[in-house]
């Protein structure tokens, strides 16, 4: 399967199955064009046939000997396998079904509380369709008993601080990290802390905690004041923007290199995002996310109708990127990171984002769910910190989901990019965790395309 | 090639062999919580 595509004036084909992109001219793309027209997927000889060369150069009214060119160089990226390569990763499944299930990262829900009231809070400003709590350092200190127990030989663990808002819990914090620190010399693991905040409870202890020990600060703001201050007020329904401003510069100074994101959330109310992006920037931050909201309020939820907005929105921000880049001070958005050459394994593209599986929430209280996202809906309740996971029926329902198992995968050129997409979207939008969420697909296409536009730009930098 | 430029060497299939070690990062613990973003992780695997 290839897709081929124009954005920011190239013509880029992605060959989906082995992940090589090609810059191809005008007359390739339009070459291309008529060969989709016919048929989906062609063979290396088949290409260089002169026939099929005769048949293309007359419907383009062009030169044969140049259309025969053009064809030659498509079939030798054929036989090397770059190009219609077929898909031979199906049959891997049964051997990524088959392996022991280890966790490996746990979403820490340690405030099931928040002092903001965030309209579109799918934690429901910190409740989780439950009642508000914080964790004590006592369940804390088991959760990561628990993920030394479930790690297996797995090194690397990976611990957020989540809520509600985290910092309500910052004293259990500490002593939680603190033992954590202990359990990695004595079970040689490496404990990555990270933590998700709105900022408000930011200071130089906090600061300087978070420099010392969190991998990743997550600062949410969702851009210019009028948009973050009708969508994260306080409870009384006064704006944050004021407050947290100058604590969230404050602390993305402190990181001084250390990774952080400012990350926002865009809802159908600002779908002119972009420039609470450039907000972002020109308030001094760098590591940029902007994520579209998760909600089925009428009021903010996206719509089919949004799509094609949005999807001029990133555009837009692939120029901005650019002009940022050309002017010497350029920044980073989380979405249209790809790295081209690396990034992950076919098996975790296979397998996403291992909800239910290797990445696991804990409510204040020690419960298990599948994901941040699913936390309080019981029937997907996994077990506790202390007794492991005891719902072998919901851990299997979650490791059966793969690529493979969703239709609408299969014909994705995205497919590889974001391993299946979010469970819990697809629960809320269709029932079921295999379902789809047509328009998180197509937004993340979009993405897709944007984030290799912009390596093109890279290449033709040399 | 006069008509088509390349922009990467690796291929997909090459991390068939050696990958699957599971160490690296899982795509909800980086920046988004409510989407999935797998292709911008990196591998962690040191024997890749």
């Amino acid at each position: 399967m290839i897709h081929l595509f124009r954005n920011s004036g190239f013509d880029i084909v992605l060959d989906v199955n082995s992940a090589a992109v090609h810059l191809v001219d005008e007359m390739t793309a339009r070459v291309l064009r008529i060969l989709l027209d016919r048929k989906d997927t062609y063979g290396s000889e088949e290409l260089a046939e002169p026939e099929l060369a005769r048949e293309v150069a007359e419907e383009l009214d062009q030169d044969p000997e140049l259309i025969a060119e053009i064809l030659g160089e498509l079939s030798e990226l054929t036989a090397v396998g770059r190009l219609f390569s077929k898909d031979p990763y199906e049959a891997l499944v049964p051997k990524v079904m088959d392996n022991k299930t280890v966790v490996k990262a746990l979403c820490l829900n340690i405030a099931h509380d928040c002092n903001l009231a965030c309209r579109y809070c799918f934690a429901e400003e910190g409740e989780y369709h439950g009642r508000r709590g914080l964790m004590s350092a006592e369940t804390g200190k088991k959760a990561l008993d628990f993920l030394v127990r479930a790690s297996g030989s797995r090194r690397n663990l990976e611990v957020d601080f989540f809520g509600g808002e985290p910092l309500l819990a910052f004293d259990a914090i500490k002593e939680i990290v603190a033992y954590g620190r202990e359990l990695e010399k004595k079970h040689d693991k490496l404990f990555r802390f990270t933590m998700t905040t709105n900022g408000v409870l930011l200071n130089r202890e906090v600061e300087e905690f978070a420099n010392r020990e969190m991998a990743n600060v997550v600062l949410s703001l969702d851009g210019r004041k009028e948009v973050n201050d009708r969508m994260r007020p306080f409870r009384g329904g006064q704006g944050s923007y004021d407050l947290i401003v100058p604590k969230l510069q404050s602390m993305a100074r402190a990181r001084d290199g250390k990774q952080y994101y400012l990350r926002g959330t865009f809802t159908s109310q600002n779908l002119d995002f972009v420039k609470d992006i450039e907000h972002f920037y020109d308030l001094g931050f760098r590591e940029l996310s902007m994520e579209p909201v998760v909600t089925d309020d009428p009021q903010f939820m996206i719509t089919e109708d949004n799509i094609a907005q949005i999807k001029d929105e990133y555009d837009r921000l692939v120029q901005l990127m650019r002009e940022k880049k050309d002017a010497g001070d350029p920044f980073r958005f989380f979405h249209f990171m790809i790295d081209l050459d690396g990034g992950p394994c076919v098996y975790k593209r296979m397998s996403g984002c291992g909800a239910g599986t290797e990445y696991l929430a804990v409510t204040p209280w020690g419960e298990l769910y599948p994901c941040h996202q699913f936390v309080g809906q019981e029937e997907f309740l996994l077990g506790n910190v202390e007794d492991g996971i005891t719902n072998d029926e919901v851990s299997r329902r979650f490791k059966s989901v793969n690529l493979y198992t969703k239709d609408a995968c299969r014909s994705c050129f995205a497919k590889f990019c974001c391993g299946g997409g979010c469970m819990a979207n697809a629960y809320q939008s269709s029932g079921r965790i295999d379902g789809d969420y047509e328009i998180g697909c197509e937004l993340e296409r979009k993405r897709v395309e944007c984030a290799i536009a912009l390596k093109a730009f890279g290449s033709e930098e040399g | 090639m006069k008509h088509i430029k390349t922009l990467n060497d690796k291929t997909l299939n090459m991390t068939v062999k050696k990958g699957g070690c599971g160490e690296c990062q899982t795509s909800c613990q980086s920046a988004c919580k409510t989407s999935c973003t797998v292709g911008n992780q990196e591998c962690e695997n040191k024997k890749r």
